[in-house]
């Protein structure tokens, strides 16, 4: 089955929700004219990134109706969005929605923050604590959702890729450095690398949506992505400028790719986890569990 | 291994740099609600290079050249800035600084007492500053930095003189990848070629001041600040022990050239320490 995916590689207006809001329903319309099923819209796309203490000020819920009206401009459409959410206990999460018909169907906190170089993401935002998958109904299934720094976690996608994703979805905003030099396409070539791995080794289609557009120094690259689940490159948006990458997966083609290659079923799961048992006892000075008897 | 390969230059790429540098600069414009910029231009590769940016960025309408010459400054300078404005057919204003800088100058002490120098030229810079702001109020324009790294990590510029812009466009280019740049922008040749100098006094240069080509300064630079390489690793690979510790020594004592003054936190909460924004958000936007 052909399941086509928009990667909306917008610019967002740095602490403007409402204007973001709209910025995003004008993509999304663009999404619908284009026959998109899933849409996704990339990191703190309705904030901004560097928000520093805007937080508490674009925070807003999961259920927050605003969300619900954006994803019912594009009827059975799934749509995945970045913003800075408040939970009830009044923690601020850089989370993604994925919504369908106003209904939040999905639900990521980041996991991992970076604070180190020019991130500064642990000053202003707390990090999620629950890696899952969403069930989205045939023909994906199950969706991973990661926010970009998430994806240099290799543990996080390939836990999604277990927990039964057919499709890992990151949303990002990264900041170019060095751009056009050995050391800037170098990192850009480490992003792609490592969406490449993901989808090889967890069998798993990866839809990459990075945003573009400049936030006082910084400037986004962009660079969106839409793998198959064999590794090939179904779309790749240009890089710094805004675009609308559409890209079809082939749905019906996982089952013999994961017949073929077979890494997913062969995970020894169990092995794994008693090893990272050991491990973590070990790191923290206990006894390593199981030789207690 | 030769010392270039041990200790190179940092390499860019020319055209993406610009696409990058025009993009933040319009971006720069469009949150702070403006449209227009200005810039000095003093006849050197930094402002010809921000200038030709911001062309790039701006209609040429929309971008005001000011030359600022003092009385003893070297007459190819502003034929060389004038060459500039001629390239980009942009506005330009000619204000001569020497009125406003002479009772100044008295009071600071003899011409030709060398040891005054650096203070006449930083009443130059400052004065050329204050001419910038005057003319970006009246042109209801943000003024263009023309800073570069090299220049900024060596505090090698006068605080609140030419360092003192809205936005720094070449602020992260050596000066040694500045010449790239700027032929691919296609500045005049001539002005990219000569001995770079802050003309504040007749035969400055700055590698003459510096006492070191900004070739071999870069490539401490980039080894000491972008790589983090030690003092060591730096000699091994080639770099002179001494130029290195003169360096390091002057990034670290012109640190706060580059850092807003510190505020002595005293309340809850204190701008710069704990209260934390972006330049630019809701309701920073210049309206009309």
């Amino acid at each position: 089955m052909r399941y086509v995916v928009a990667l909306a590689q917008l610019a967002p207006r740095l602490g403007e929700v409402d204007a973001n809001l709209e910025l995003a329903a004008g993509w999304l319309r663009r999404a619908v004219g284009e026959g998109a099923q899933l849409t996704v819209l990339p990191e703190l796309a309705l904030t901004g990134y560097l928000l520093s203490d805007l937080v508490p000020e674009v925070a807003m819920r999961a259920d927050d109706p605003r969300l619900a009206e954006l994803s019912r401009l594009a009827p059975g459409m799934l749509v995945a969005v970045g913003f800075v959410e408040e939970t009830d206990d009044h923690r601020f999460a850089n989370s993604a929605a994925l919504l369908r018909d106003g209904e939040v169907i999905g639900l990521h906190r980041k996991v991992y923050l970076p604070t180190y170089g020019l991130f500064d993401e642990g000053r202003f935002t707390r990090p999620g604590d629950r890696i899952r998958t969403a069930e989205v109904g045939a023909p994906l299934g199950r969706i991973g959702l990661s926010v970009c720094e998430d994806f240099w976690h290799a543990s996080l996608p390939m836990l999604q890729a277990q927990d039964g994703a057919t499709l890992l979805v990151n949303l990002a905003a990264g900041p170019a450095r060095a751009p056009g030099s050995a050391a800037g396409l170098r990192a850009i070539a480490g992003w792609h690398r490592m969406q490449d791995t993901y989808a090889l080794l967890g069998t798993v289609g990866v839809a990459f949506c990075n945003r573009v557009g400049n936030e006082e120094g910084l400037t986004f690259w962009g660079g969106s992505r839409l793998l198959g689940a064999d590794g090939s490159v179904l779309a790749e948006g240009p890089l710094y400028e805004e675009a609308l990458v559409v890209g079809t997966l082939e749905t019906d083609d996982l089952r013999m790719q994961r017949y073929q290659l077979p890494l997913l079923a062969d995970e020894r799961l169990e092995l794994v986890r008693r090893e990272l048992d050991r491990v973590i006892a070990e790191r923290a000075g206990l006894e390593p569990p199981g030789d207690e008897a | 291994m030769s010392e270039s390969e041990a200790a190179p230059l940092p390499e860019l790429d020319p055209a993406q740099t610009i696409e990058v540098i025009v993009g933040f600069i319009r971006s720069q414009l469009a949150q702070a609600g403006f449209g227009r910029l200005v810039v000095g231009l003093s006849g050197g590769v930094d402002s010809a290079t921000a200038a030709f940016l911001a062309a790039r960025a701006v209609d040429a309408d929309d971008l005001l050249a000011v030359l600022m010459p003092y009385r003893t400054s070297a007459p190819e300078s502003e034929a060389d800035a004038q060459l500039v404005v001629d390239a980009l057919r942009c506005r330009a204003e000619r204000v001569d600084i020497t009125p406003m800088v002479e009772p100044m100058l008295e009071l600071i002490g003899p011409e030709d007492d060398s040891t005054l120098r650096v203070r006449r030229g930083n009443v130059m810079a400052r004065q050329r500053m204050i001419v910038l702001y005057d003319r970006s109020a009246a042109f209801d324009a943000l003024v263009l930095g023309t800073s570069n790294k090299t220049e900024a990590l060596l505090g090698y510029g006068t605080l609140y003189g030419d360092m003192a812009a809205a936005l720094q466009p070449i602020g992260d280019l050596y000066k040694s990848q500045l010449r790239s740049v700027a032929t691919e922008l296609g500045v005049p040749e001539r002005i990219v070629a000569k001995p770079p100098s802050a003309d504040l006094w007749a035969g400055q240069t700055d590698e003459g001041e510096l006492g070191a080509s900004y070739e071999d300064l870069d490539r401490v630079l980039f080894a000491l600040v972008d790589r983090r390489w030690t003092l060591d690793r730096c000699v091994a690979a080639g770099l002179d022990r001494s130029l290195v510790e003169w360096v390091a020594r002057r990034v670290a004592r012109t640190e706060f050239k580059r850092q807003l003054a510190p505020v002595a936190k005293i309340s809850l909460r204190t701008p710069g320490i704990d209260h934390l924004y972006p330049r630019r958000r809701p309701g920073s936007r210049r309206e009309g």
